[in-house]
């Protein structure tokens, strides 16, 4: 059979950026250390970490304090030097507000480095060996997908990568985390690219810009010439284009086939965040305990760009930042599109958070949802070519079987059909729905199939038990009858 | 006239035979339905259906005496399923009974080891004289530990919400 | 208070394109303005009462229906109902009497839209259900065309006059309604006379292009409809699909029978200025609650409304169709949609995920 090559991506939106409130400032580096740092356990795709500390430990900045708790999940590093002073749960960074268990680090204000080792030049080293340090430094994908980065890096050796992707395309409105970084450490990103491509050993190396960041592609252009296998590549600016399916068929045309990882075509994507990341990890030693977080909104004095601790509580670094002016409608962790609200403001910044945004009313633009009109704004919206209007249809009255069928099992949650939805339909949160009901119920379906095996091996178990003290008693009854027959025997 | 009252009415005896036969011959021993929705069951007697065990359920639910959701253990899964196999629409259901997790309180259990002998799928351990605790992934909240619990020390309750099975409500939505 | 609770918790996306429903229906009304208010420069008084009878019957329908199921009437506000009697009117005998008026709009909104479940769940075009229906109840009333009097001109009725003719308190003067050039012709073919002939001696295209000519105020200028269509596409309130189909297959098949016999058939040239044609392709048939979602299936959509058009115009009992067939294929709309869903990422048009996985395995 044949099929028609696929090329450029279709779907899509144009939201406003609003990236001008940050993009021109530079990144505010020298941040007041916080009083308290609150490391949650899980900030991580994968289990939670394995706390490595006890209350009243002193620790120093860069020390463990929570090992990885399996193959998928990560290393926990204080961010900075003081004393443990809890283990408890605390309001988690999620729109849940339920309670996640976090470490609690009183800073000692000092801000002591542990001894960080010196390195040799990690291009010498074997690709094992830097991946393996990318694990012990606790770094996941920065771009908001908190996937362990030494995972991700080991699957893929296990691949033929013909092209490292350098996801610099940053499509959420008003974040510029990405884009600030890659103007300000431009070489940095370059060293650490150049690291990954090393571990993978991959063929060539695409940096891919959204094209409404000239400064940061001429600013990353400039740190690859010396290095001729790297290109740094515009692509349009099109919200999704950061996420990785997305980015993949702009750049290479080619598509990630449904179910299969990025691997499977020979492509891997990594966040240029979590580039930087790596290059401190490598070069330094230094593990993931700060980011780089767009602090925006309207609600919001003097937005910026800030390096903050893992675990400073938001408030601090909206502080930072001059403050609120207004009671912001929404306070979000992420982006607009694809960002989560935060239920206190003392929710700490964990390793995924690209921005804090406090956005007004206006910038919001809720309404109570009307019915849907069928104008199939969301099937032109959708970026991954699904019918958004059937999947939620479907979804409201619980049918999920159609529901996937019309595209659930393939919505990456990008919001783009709920963004341009003019009946204001909460597409989103249906689908967000209907994948939560469905997990339930597989969970629901395996633990019944289990618990039915369990009740079975129970069951026999009893009956051989039973069956055990039967001829038990048979053979004690007979041995007494026998004994009663002999004496019966010996009296006659 | 005559003749054809006989005829007919010999037809009829003949037919109301013929039927008769097929009864006996064609009998079926059991509605074999009842194996089917049996077999899907649980099958830990758990009793929570309010029925004494589960072939018991099966029958009173192609009866149609039960409801397809009466089955907390079972969750939505084993319900729709059991509406398409019996034809019963969803949305004529009223809520399902929420599954219960059981939860020992460790100051009160003496180790006394009854809870875990009764347990239908040996979802509690522990040994005499320690304190016993539930495996939630192997509980399927049927009580028969707290029925047999001396101290009265384990309690049912729904399964709580954390971080890992949380998620968004369905939007009210017009 | 359970409004606020629940907007307060809501997922993601936080941000909007500032869309909105009463905004694309304003706008599909915009775009038929010009259109309207040539027809009644064209047709005068009587038009203008037509033409708001029909809007207000729709509107009074959809608050009676909306306050009937316990919804909130300011729901009128999202101006669907306006634009269903908008349409309606466009495309009725311009001086229709009064009770034709309430009854359409009442049809179409009560049985055309709101026994279906109401905005967004009609399986057919309100409008053209609306339309239809009168159209076999009354054939009379509904295929009864004035000519051409526009305001100011001798033969325009005055102020009373035209409030007479509305009420039917007095007749339409002798003499002043004929056939449209459809009509005409169908009746030339069904007589077995030249189409050729009737067309040379008594029509012409530029005159039905511009509108010189008499019909609904939706056929009159398919010059200005077809403005307000493009209007529409440049803001992209619709897509190009449906109308292009429509066009390009009433074109075609109109242009095949009209090569087979000059005598027979009607030019394609005026298939397409007549009849409201571009009012159907541009403002009808794109109804979004009506036509299919995915490209593809407007693409069909628009082409078997063109296709059905034309082989009821040529071979069957109407003289114009686009009503017939908009509702024809509204039928299928939900077939369409059920089977050409668009081809998503990473799937093949089946659905099965494509194979390109080509990263050999290392070792």
């Amino acid at each position: 059979m044949f099929s028609l090559p696929i090329r450029g991506s279709r779907g899509g939106v144009h939201p406003e950026t609003k990236k001008d409130l940050t993009a021109e400032r530079s990144i505010l580096t020298q941040l007041p250390l916080p009083k308290k740092i609150y490391l949650p356990l899980s900030q991580h795709a994968g289990v939670e970490s394995r706390p490595q500390v006890q209350v009243g430990d002193k620790v120093l900045k860069g020390q463990l304090v929570a090992r990885s708790g399996g193959s998928l999940s990560a290393n926990l590093h204080a961010p900075t030097s003081g004393t443990v002073v809890a283990i408890e749960p605390i309001v988690a960074p999620h729109p849940s507000g339920l309670p996640a268990v976090a470490i609690v680090i009183e800073s000692d204000g000092e801000d002591q480095w542990m001894e960080l080792p010196t390195l040799d030049d990690p291009l010498a080293l074997s690709p094992d060996e830097l991946a393996d340090r990318v694990e012990e430094a606790g770094i996941v994908g920065m771009g908001g997908a908190i996937f362990p980065a030494a995972v991700k890096l080991r699957q893929g050796r296990r691949f033929e990568i013909k092209t490292l992707i350098i996801n610099g395309s940053e499509c959420e409105p008003y974040l510029t985390c990405d884009d600030r970084l890659m103007q300000e450490r431009a070489e940095a990103i370059i060293d650490g690219t150049r690291m990954i491509r090393h571990i993978i050993e991959a063929y060539e190396v695409i940096i891919a810009i959204e094209d409404n960041k000239p400064d940061a592609t001429a600013a990353l252009r400039k740190a690859a010439a010396g290095h001729g296998m790297i290109e740094v590549r515009n692509v349009p600016t099109q919200y999704p284009m950061g996420s990785a399916k997305q980015l993949i068929q702009a750049v290479t045309g080619k598509e990630v086939p449904a179910g299969a990882r990025s691997n499977d075509i020979g492509v891997l994507v990594h966040n240029v965040g979590t580039v930087f990341a790596i290059h401190q990890a490598l070069r330094f030693g230094r593990p993931l305990i700060s980011r780089i977080v767009t602090v925006s909104g309207g609600c919001v004095k003097s937005p910026h760009n800030v390096e903050a601790l893992i675990g400073t509580p938001v408030r601090e670094i909206i502080q930072a930042c001059g403050g609120l002016n207004n009671t912001p409608a929404r306070l979000l962790m992420g982006g607009p599109m694809m960002g989560q609200i935060i239920p206190s403001i003392d929710s700490p910044v964990i390793k995924g958070t690209t921005g804090v945004l406090a956005l007004t009313k206006q910038e919001v633009n809720e309404h109570v949802p009307s019915p849907c009109i069928r104008c199939s704004r969301c099937v032109d919206a959708c970026p991954m070519g699904l019918v958004p209007l059937e999947m939620a249809k479907h979804s409201k009255v619980d049918d999920f079987d159609n529901a996937q069928e019309y595209g659930l099992r393939d919505c990456i949650l990008c919001g783009s059909c709920a963004y341009v939805c003019p009946s204001h339909i909460p597409l989103v949160q249906f689908f967000e729905y209907a994948k939560g009901e469905m997990k339930e119920r597989r969970n629901s379906e395996s633990k019944s199939e289990y618990t039915k095996r369990l009740t079975e091996q129970r069951n026999e178990r009893v009956e051989r038990e039973k069956a055990a003290k039967l001829a038990a008693k048979k053979a004690k009854k007979k041995k007494t009858s026998r004994k009663a027959e002999s004496e019966e025997s010996a009296e006659s | 006239m005559f003749v054809a009252t006989l005829v007919l009415t010999a037809l009829g005896l003949l037919l109301g035979w013929l039927l008769g036969l097929a009864a006996k011959v064609f009998a079926v021993e059991e509605n074999p339905i009842v194996n089917e929705v049996e077999a899907l069951l649980p099958g830990s007697q758990c009793g929570q259906c309010g029925f004494p065990g589960c072939s018991a359920a099966a029958e009173a639910m192609v009866e149609g005496t039960a409801a397809v959701n009466c089955c907390p253990p079972g969750g939505r899964a084993l319900t729709e399923t059991l509406a398409e196999l019996l034809n019963v629409d969803l949305n004529s259901l009223g809520d399902a009974p929420v599954p219960q997790l059981a939860t020992i309180d460790d100051t009160l259990c003496t180790g006394c080891t009854k809870c875990y002998k009764a347990c239908p799928t040996d979802a509690i351990v522990g040994a005499t004289r320690q304190i016993h605790a539930v495996i939630s992934k192997a509980c399927t909240g049927c009580s028969k530990c707290k029925d047999v619990c001396p101290e009265d020390c384990i309690s049912l309750n729904p399964e709580p919400v954390t971080l890992n099975n949380w998620h968004w409500t369905k939007p009210e939505a017009a | 208070m359970n409004a606020h609770n629940e907007v307060a918790h809501r997922a993601a996306p936080y941000a909007h394109d500032r869309s909105s429903v009463n905004r694309i229906m304003l706008q599909v009304c915009l775009a038929l303005t010009p259109a309207t208010l040539y027809g009644f420069y064209l047709f005068g008084i009587p038009a203008l009462l037509t033409f708001l009878s029909i809007c207000l019957a729709a509107i009074a329908t959809e608050a009676l229906c909306l306050w009937l199921q316990g919804q909130s009437i300011t729901r009128v506000q999202d101006a669907s109902a306006l634009l269903t009697g908008w349409l309606l009117a466009m495309s009725m005998p311009p001086w229709s009497p009064w009770w034709l008026c309430l009854g359409a709009g009442f049809f179409a909104i009560a049985i055309g839209k709101h026994i279906y479940g109401g905005i967004g769940q009609n399986v057919f075009n309100p409008a053209m259900l609306a339309r239809v229906a009168l159209l076999i109840s009354f054939p009379v009333h509904m295929t009864t065309w004035v000519h051409i009097h526009p305001l100011g001109s001798e033969s325009a009725p005055g102020l009373f006059q035209s409030l007479g003719i509305f009420l039917q308190l007095q007749p339409i003067p002798d003499g002043y309604t004929g056939a449209t050039l459809l009509g005409a012709a169908k009746a030339a073919a069904n007589g077995g006379g030249s189409i050729a002939e009737l067309v040379a001696t008594d029509y012409s295209l530029a005159q039905a292009f511009v509108g010189q000519t008499m019909g609904s105020l939706g056929e009159t200028s398919e010059l200005l409809v077809l403005a307000g269509g493009l209007w529409l596409l440049k803001n992209r309130v619709i897509s190009w699909h449906i109308p292009v189909a429509m066009l390009v297959s009433t074109l075609l098949l109109a242009g095949l029978f009209y090569m087979v016999s000059h005598e027979q058939y009607l030019s394609p040239w005026y298939h397409l200025t007549s009849g409201g044609v571009m009012l159907g392709a541009f403002f009808i048939a794109t109804d979004y609650v009506t036509s299919p979602s995915s490209a593809t299936g407007k693409l069909i959509f628009g082409a078997g409304c063109g296709a059905v058009m034309y082989v009821i115009r040529a071979w069957g009992g109407f003289p114009e169709a686009v009503g017939f067939a908009v509702l024809f294929m509204n039928a299928l709309t939900p077939l369409i949609d059920r089977i050409l869903k668009p081809r998503a990422y990473g799937r093949d048009h089946r659905g099965n995920p494509i194979k390109n996985v080509s990263a050999r395995k290392v070792s």
